[in-house]
């Protein structure tokens, strides 16, 4: 790729031939049939579909006037597979190889919708059949999963057509590195992964760094149970978490990026590994980009199994083929970083966020969200909630609006008890407080924290004493065990709520997990430790009835406790 | 010493665990990557892979056993032909993840980091493998997901894993 025109030649081509999936009829296709391919689907059989579809389409002759087009992860993981059939838009669930020729013989073939397999509403009469009024996705705002409706995650040229490499062209071209990093600023953009911090003083402190070679990072190790935003960005959309890092690379002068990717992810490593190739091959990555005298490439670096290497400093050894254990900072790693040089770690989500800060600019990306949490946010949806899979909400929404409006609330018509966010570093959110809206700050004061966005609905049936007792079973198993406060303070704490667990609770066990507990986030060496007691302190402060019912009665609600005779 | 899965014999074997550490040679940063690779070739990571490794990467055979050991992914005991890996995930715990572990344990006859006799399944827990939406879900292989499964489908599922 040698100038913006080359570029502008290849998005203009392409968006010619898609433009049925923006729904205007073709002169010679029938039809696009986007399958959803996030891993959701996938274990659903939905490519056992695509055979069949396939197979029906030669029978009827029409194979070379359709195309089916395997997508990222659309979001809906329980009613999958899921499809949409364009140009009308058309959203079906739960298919089946069998339903495969009604979709064409009827659908394609005819335009007479199949109605049995489209959505309903919870309640309604009528089905919804276009995607867009379909209330799961209509609350939402699509902007890092911008692409996941609309291409082939294999295509390098899908993601032009859709404005790829845009922002990138636009970066090196007409921007100089300090306008670069004055614009991610000025986008009010904060880690995805968690914590929060704002990317543009990240990417401004590493490139006043001293020292070169300088590095670019994506930390795509995405360990919080209950969490997979990422992996159906890096499925979804590889290229944009590719871009978002070149980027970065021209603004604070770095050559060279890692992807961090857990080895529990094969088909985004897979679907990663051959977007860089495309990129390679396309000009996007190695030498003289764009014509600008930038050279850029990224190699991926797959864990091997540890929950710890999340923590930044412990992600960096991890990659230079260490022990991943971390260490105080600072230094921090926009001092020392991979291999002890200056380098900028951000998370997937916040990567794939910066394509369209560039291309769009920092006044409409801050014009999105709270006052001080901009944009989007991605959230995990799972446990007893109607409709589990992804959704990107704008920053500011309610948990209420996401847990009964967007997830449909609670099957069974069970009661709402609890919301998990952070993981294991996070805590549970009570009804009280279901009117929150979610930003990085509201999240902390009631004792969670908005965490890599993953997000678990808890009923009545479910037992906090025990939920406390799972997240501390984690981190005890997952502590690197570098630092006493968490690898003993931990297993303690365990020890204590497992015998809470067990009937054998004893007067001031409360009493004592709390005074363990904030010994721990005073004195651990990093986040993981830290964090360790927030999922015991969270249900304590809402939830200490059960704790005492626990310990003085010798029962558990629940009933999911097993008390020793 | 070790066998091999395609019966090749052992010093077939030192060969292509050379080809996996040659383009490593002398740079101590691979050893991550050395490893999975020598897993997947190996099955298991036994002692004498280890001092290979340590010597073609120049590292101490104390920093690859470190290393090894760190990591959850890798193994210095052989498994079974097929990893039975049940998502130990929260959404998938409160959807019922211990009922789906003692099933298990119940058809094959052996608990979670253990291997049958016969050396078919090898039992474990892993954390989340993001298949959230189809809790509790168990993953084969490292590959084939299967999700929503109740107590009554494990045969039928473990049938195709012979």
């Amino acid at each position: 790729m040698k100038s913006l025109d080359e570029l502008a030649k290849i998005r203009e081509n392409r968006r010619e031939a898609l433009k049925i999936r923006e729904g205007i009829p073709s002169a010679t296709e029938k039809a696009h049939v986007m399958m959803c391919g996030g891993a959701g689907c996938i274990s659903s059989k939905c490519t056992d579909v695509v055979d069949a579809m396939k197979e029906s389409l030669s029978k009827n002759g029409i194979a070379d006037q359709v195309q089916i087009i395997l997508t990222g992860c659309m979001g809906p993981c329980d009613m999958g597979p899921v499809a949409i059939v364009y140009p009308d838009a058309t959203f079906y669930r739960r298919l089946k190889p069998k339903d495969a020729e009604a979709i064409v013989e009827e659908h394609i073939m005819k335009g007479n919708m199949v109605q049995r397999l489209l959505y309903r509403s919870p309640g309604a009469k009528e089905p919804t059949p276009k995607v867009d009024d379909i209330d799961l996705f209509a609350k939402q705002k699509k902007i890092v999963l911008r692409n996941n409706f609309y291409i082939d995650p294999t295509s390098i040229e899908d993601y032009i057509a859709n404005n790829g490499y845009a922002a990138l062209g636009k970066a090196l071209v007409e921007m100089k590195p300090e306008g670069i990093i004055e614009e991610v600023k000025k986008s009010g953009l904060r880690g995805r992964g968690g914590a929060g911090f704002s990317s543009g003083m990240k990417w401004g402190f590493t490139a006043n760094a001293k020292g070169t070679p300088k590095y670019v990072v994506c930390n795509g190790d995405e360990g919080d149970p209950g969490a997979f935003m990422d992996r159906s960005v890096l499925e979804g959309d590889p290229h944009s978490v590719i871009e978002g890092m070149a980027i970065c690379g021209r603004a604070i002068g770095a050559e060279q990026g890692y992807i961090y990717v857990r080895a529990e992810y094969p088909l985004a490593i897979e679907r990663l590994d051959y977007a860089i190739k495309k990129a390679r091959e396309y000009g996007l990555l190695g030498n003289d980009i764009f014509g600008a005298g930038f050279n850029f490439d990224i190699e991926i670096r797959i864990g091997a199994g540890a929950f710890v290497c999340g923590e930044e400093t412990a992600l960096l050894k991890s990659i230079e083929g260490k022990r991943g254990e971390p260490r105080p900072r600072p230094p921090f790693p926009a001092n020392a970083g991979v291999w002890g040089k200056p380098t900028v770690l951000n998370n997937v989500e916040t990567w794939a966020n910066i394509p369209e800060i560039i291309l769009k600019g920092a006044d409409w990306y801050a014009a999105i969200g709270t006052e001080k949490s901009k944009g989007t946010k991605i959230f995990a949806l799972a446990g007893r909630i109607n409709n589990t899979g992804i959704v990107e909400v704008p920053m500011g929404t309610t948990l209420r609006e996401i847990v009964f409006e967007i997830g449909g609330g609670i099957p069974r018509k069970k009661q709402f008890k609890a919301v998990q966010t952070g993981g294991p570093s996070g805590g549970c959110i009570p009804a009280e407080h279901l009117d929150t809206p979610i930003d990085y700050e509201s999240l902390g004061e009631i004792g969670s924290m908005m965490g890599s966005g993953g997000m678990i609905v808890m009923d009545e049936d479910t037992c906090m004493v025990d939920i406390a007792k799972f997240f501390l079973d984690f981190v005890v198993d997952e502590s690197c065990g570098k630092c006493s406060p968490c690898r003993i303070g931990t297993k303690r704490m365990y020890e204590i709520i497992d015998r809470i667990s067990n009937g054998e609770g004893r007067e001031g066990d409360i009493e004592l997990l709390i005074e363990l507990a904030n010994t721990i986030e005073s004195t651990a060496l990093c986040g993981l430790g830290q964090t360790a007691p927030n999922p015991v302190l969270s249900t304590i402060r809402y939830f200490r009835n059960e704790y005492e019912e626990h310990i003085k009665d010798k029962k558990c609600a629940c009933n999911v406790c097993e008390f020793k005779e | 010493m070790a066998e091999c899965a395609c019966n090749c014999g052992e010093d077939e074997l030192t060969k292509q665990l050379d080809k996996i550490i040659d383009p490593y040679r002398g740079q101590p940063g691979g050893l991550i990557q050395v490893l999975t690779k020598s897993q997947e070739l190996i099955g298991y990571l036994p002692k004498w892979v280890q001092v290979r490794i340590a010597e073609g990467l120049g590292v101490s055979l104390q920093e690859v056993y470190g290393v090894v050991t760190f990591y959850a992914f890798f193994s210095l005991i052989p498994r079974g032909r097929h990893k039975l890996s049940v998502c130990a995930g929260t959404a998938c715990y409160v959807k019922g993840m211990k009922t789906l572990i003692k099933s298990l344990r119940d058809v094959i006859g052996v608990k979670p980091g253990q291997t049958t006799p016969d050396s078919r399944f090898t039992l474990e827990i892993v954390r989340c493998i993001g298949a959230c939406g189809l809790a509790p879900a168990m993953i084969v292989d490292g590959k084939d997901v299967h999700g929503r499964i109740e107590p009554e489908q494990i045969p039928e599922i473990l049938e195709q894993y012979a």
